[in-house]
């Protein structure tokens, strides 16, 4: 499966993260699935001159093209020009760009949150107009339209997350080489199942404190982050804690929330990122699929019925209580 | 990029960064503390540098203090990007360029091909390995790479147990291993003792045999005389990096011009976007605001161009090595000034530097003490956050009003490199290094030279514009 990767509006950072593709390594994995790398602005030795004419095989269809993987956001300004950001030696938009190519692509690929949604590029008053490949944030639509289909039949496919997690896209990439990815694979919003089945609140080592409600206050605090510091794990769409990132590593095993990176308009939830909002003291954004008033009443039985280990390790940077054993019996 | 070619040689360069996103229009509103989140999604190559320079000016807003333990481990975290995106642009974005067809006839081409070609030569899959588990430390101490919000005013929100302190001793341990084997095959003391330009001739000529990938490039650098391409007006700037715990940085700030030490005078910086499409005026980012016009009269790019004290500087890995007074790097700039050979030699001599503080570093931890202060967000403030990040020194200028960020700035590493003319008609440092470079000659076919030279800046584009 040849590919082919371009750098819209985003940080680079989903091209960075690839490279930390771990066990075995990205070029291992390449290889291992078949796909061979036609073009990348920033790993391939070919400059701009022989990329273009690469370009110009796959438009007059010398060339196929299996799979378009474009990594950050579309953008559509000024005034629906796309000047602010011409493909560099070509003097044309990255945006035309793309309409073209994705257009005889067999698979079209958004590779993090910004090519899927808009991501953070998109953030604040929007400056540059940007949006994702088939949305422009929660909406569908965005540069390609709604109706669009890949060669294969198939949506622009949303490997959101910011950055996006190496295997989401290693294996994503390996499952379209391998003609085993379908409609149904993917979610309500494009997204492959594979790693939004599950929630980043899944194997998250705060689980424990969840239970209890037992809440870190500060940064650094060990306890569960959701009811004070604005964690969204309960209701992110990720498999991060679960497929931890470089090594054993995940948001809330860093010590901070989860900003829920994998959804469309995280870039702006309307409250301070690491707070969490309250009304009448019970925290907003509860779990989607559970009653708030089932919410409120387990999490005031839970905490009365705390046990005092957690309660102390929750406000502290390391375990301070450890876990005991029942007394021997006489 | 647009060229003046005469006579062989490029007369004049224009560089343009054809890239803009509006970071810092999309920070006007914000609550102060949501910067942690959009400044390291400036740059997904620099992203915990982003995040220091904001943690840094939050933390100068608000007064806050790091206990020791946050200090080390922000420098850890820190250290350990700037440190693999050196090696990251030498084994995948510099030296494949040197494996290209154009270099076919030259003797050396079959081994560097082999080792160096992009993504098939034999250094791209054992260097992704030890990154790879290098970068485990981040996934320990920050979370995940990039796009952390780990880094914090006032420390770091990840304590580290006894067990995980012996864990990143042995992940940093298992770097040096690389580094000793196959970038330097040679210890990094001896490296880092290297005091002229002499002293690494010697070292070199030792390394005949199985040399090490610094050696290799230094006889390359030879055939090509790669000393003679790239020169700019060899005046250099840097921030300074990492906190010891004496409060010293590891590596100094301050200004190397006309072959001396000057202090740095941070309030003598200021954006000048007469070439640039933006709107206004020459302006420190204290005031600043960054606002596109793309019908701006005679602009070629959205890069303003930073100035300091009316003076385009160069910021980068041999700036900072210069400006603390790494002998090696003060000998060979004195006797060819900064070009494409000083500029590699710097970033590996660095990393040796930066691997040998990390294991300082990693012993200096104490388990079990804090590694965060709170600190009290004030409604009002502003602050400026300064810091190193691999390419060059990145600022942050922060101003609160109401609980809300009323303007933040950022002047990024590339933004100074890479900077278009200013209103006096004086060039960026890349468009001064491009000048005299030689095009389609014998020894660089083709516009080879040229992309050796951008290259050697490390270019990071979407910083550039942000």
């Amino acid at each position: 499966m040849n590919l082919l990767w371009l750098q819209s509006g985003g940080c680079g950072g989903c091209t960075m993260s690839l490279l930390c593709a771990d066990t075995p390594d990205l070029l291992t994995r390449l290889d291992a699935s078949g796909i061979d790398l036609i073009w990348h602005p920033s790993l391939s030795e070919a400059g701009m001159d022989e990329a273009l004419r690469l370009f110009e095989d796959i438009r007059s269809g010398h060339l196929r093209l299996d799979a378009l993987c474009v990594e950050g956001s579309l953008l559509r300004g000024p005034h629906g020009t796309g000047r602010f950001h011409m493909l560099a030696g070509t003097g044309q938009p990255m945006i035309e760009w793309v309409r073209e190519l994705a257009a005889v692509a067999r698979y079209c690929v958004a590779v993090g949150s910004c090519a899927a949604f808009g991501g953070v590029t998109a953030g604040g008053s929007n400056p540059t107009d940007a949006c994702g490949l088939q949305y422009d944030g929660r909406y569908p639509g965005g540069l390609l339209g709604k109706d669009y289909r890949s060669g294969a039949g198939l949506p622009a496919i949303n490997v959101a997350g910011c950055p996006t997690h190496p295997d989401w896209v290693l294996d994503t990439l390996h499952l379209l080489a391998r003609g085993e990815l379908g409609a149904d694979d993917l979610d309500d919003l494009a997204r492959p199942r594979m790693y939004t089945d599950l929630l980043a609140h899944h194997g998250c080592p705060r689980n424990e404190f969840y239970e209890y409600k037992a809440s870190a206050i500060e940064p650094s605090d060990l306890g569960c982050l959701m009811e004070h510091l604005g964690c969204m794990g309960t209701q992110a769409q990720a498999d991060c804690n679960v497929r931890t990132w470089n090594g054993e590593g995940s948001c809330t095993r860093g010590g901070y929330a989860c900003i829920n990176c994998t959804a469309p308009e995280f870039e702006e939830p309307g409250h301070a990122f690491l707070r969490t909002p309250t009304v009448a003291g019970i925290p907003l954004g509860l779990p989607t699929d559970m009653p708030k008033a089932w919410f409120i009443a387990l999490s005031s039985l839970a905490k009365a019925a705390t046990p005092q280990r957690i309660k102390e390790n929750a406000r502290a940077d390391h375990v301070v209580a450890r876990p005991g054993r029942k007394p021997d019996r006489k | 990029m647009q060229l003046d070619v005469g006579d062989g040689q490029v007369d004049a360069a224009w560089v343009n960064s054809p890239l803009y996103r509006g970071f810092e229009q999309i920070l006007l509103g914000k609550i102060p503390d949501d910067a942690l989140v959009y400044a390291p999604r400036v740059c997904g190559i620099c992203s915990v540098s982003q995040s220091v320079a904001a943690a840094f000016a939050l933390g100068d807003a608000y007064r806050a203090e790091t206990p020791p333990n946050g200090v080390l481990a922000l420098d850890l975290i820190h250290a350990a990007e700037n440190l693999i995106d050196h090696l990251t642009h030498f084994y995948l974005f510099f030296m494949p360029d040197f494996a290209r067809p154009e270099y076919t006839a030259q003797p050396w081409h079959a081994d560097i091909h082999a080792r160096f070609r992009a993504i098939e030569g034999s250094a791209a899959p054992e260097f992704l390995q030890a990154r790879t588990a290098f970068m485990h430390l981040m996934g320990l101490l920050a979370g995940k790479w990039p796009h952390s919000l780990a880094i914090q005013p006032g420390g770091c929100t990840r304590a580290v147990s006894a067990r995980e302190r012996l864990h990143l001793g042995n992940i940093v341990g298992a770097f040096r291993r690389f580094l000793e084997q196959r970038v330097f095959a040679a210890p990094l003391d001896e490296i880092v003792a290297l005091d002229g330009r002499d002293a690494l001739l010697h070292w070199q000529a030792a390394q005949a045999g199985q040399p090490g990938d610094l050696a290799r490039f230094l006889a390359l650098g030879e055939a090509l005389e790669l000393h003679t391409l790239g020169r700019a007006a060899d005046r250099f700037m840097s921030f300074g990096a990492y906190r010891e715990a004496d409060g010293a940085p590891l590596f100094a700030r301050g200004v190397w011009r006309d072959g001396g030490l000057d202090s740095l005078d941070v309030d003598g910086i200021a954006e000048d976007v007469s070439h640039s499409w933006m709107a206004g005026d020459t302006a420190p980012p204290r005031t600043a605001r960054t606002l596109p016009d793309p019908g701006r009269e005679g602009a070629y790019t959205w890069c303003k161009a930073p100035r300091l004290h009316g003076e385009a500087v160069e910021v980068g890995a041999l700036a900072r090595q210069l400006v603390d007074g790494h002998p090696l790097i003060r000998d060979l700039v004195a006797a060819t000034g900064g070009n494409v050979l000083t500029r590699v030699v710097a970033r590996l001599l660095e990393s040796a530097r930066i691997l040998l503080a990390m294991q300082r570093w990693t012993d200096a931890l104490i388990p079990g003490e804090p590694f965060h202060n709170p600190a009290a967000p004030l409604a009002d403030a502003e602050g400026i956050g300064l810091t190193e990040a691999a390419r060059g020194s990145l600022g942050h200028w922060v101003r609160i009003e109401g609980g809300r960020i009323r303007n933040y700035q950022i002047v990024s590493p590339t933004t100074w490199n890479f900077s278009p003319r200013d209103a006096a008609g004086q060039p960026g440092a890349l468009e001064q290094a491009l000048t005299g470079t030689p095009v389609d000659s014998p020894r660089h076919p083709r516009k080879i030279a040229v992309q050796h030279v951008v290259r050697s800046f490390d270019p990071c584009m979407v910083c550039t514009a942000h």
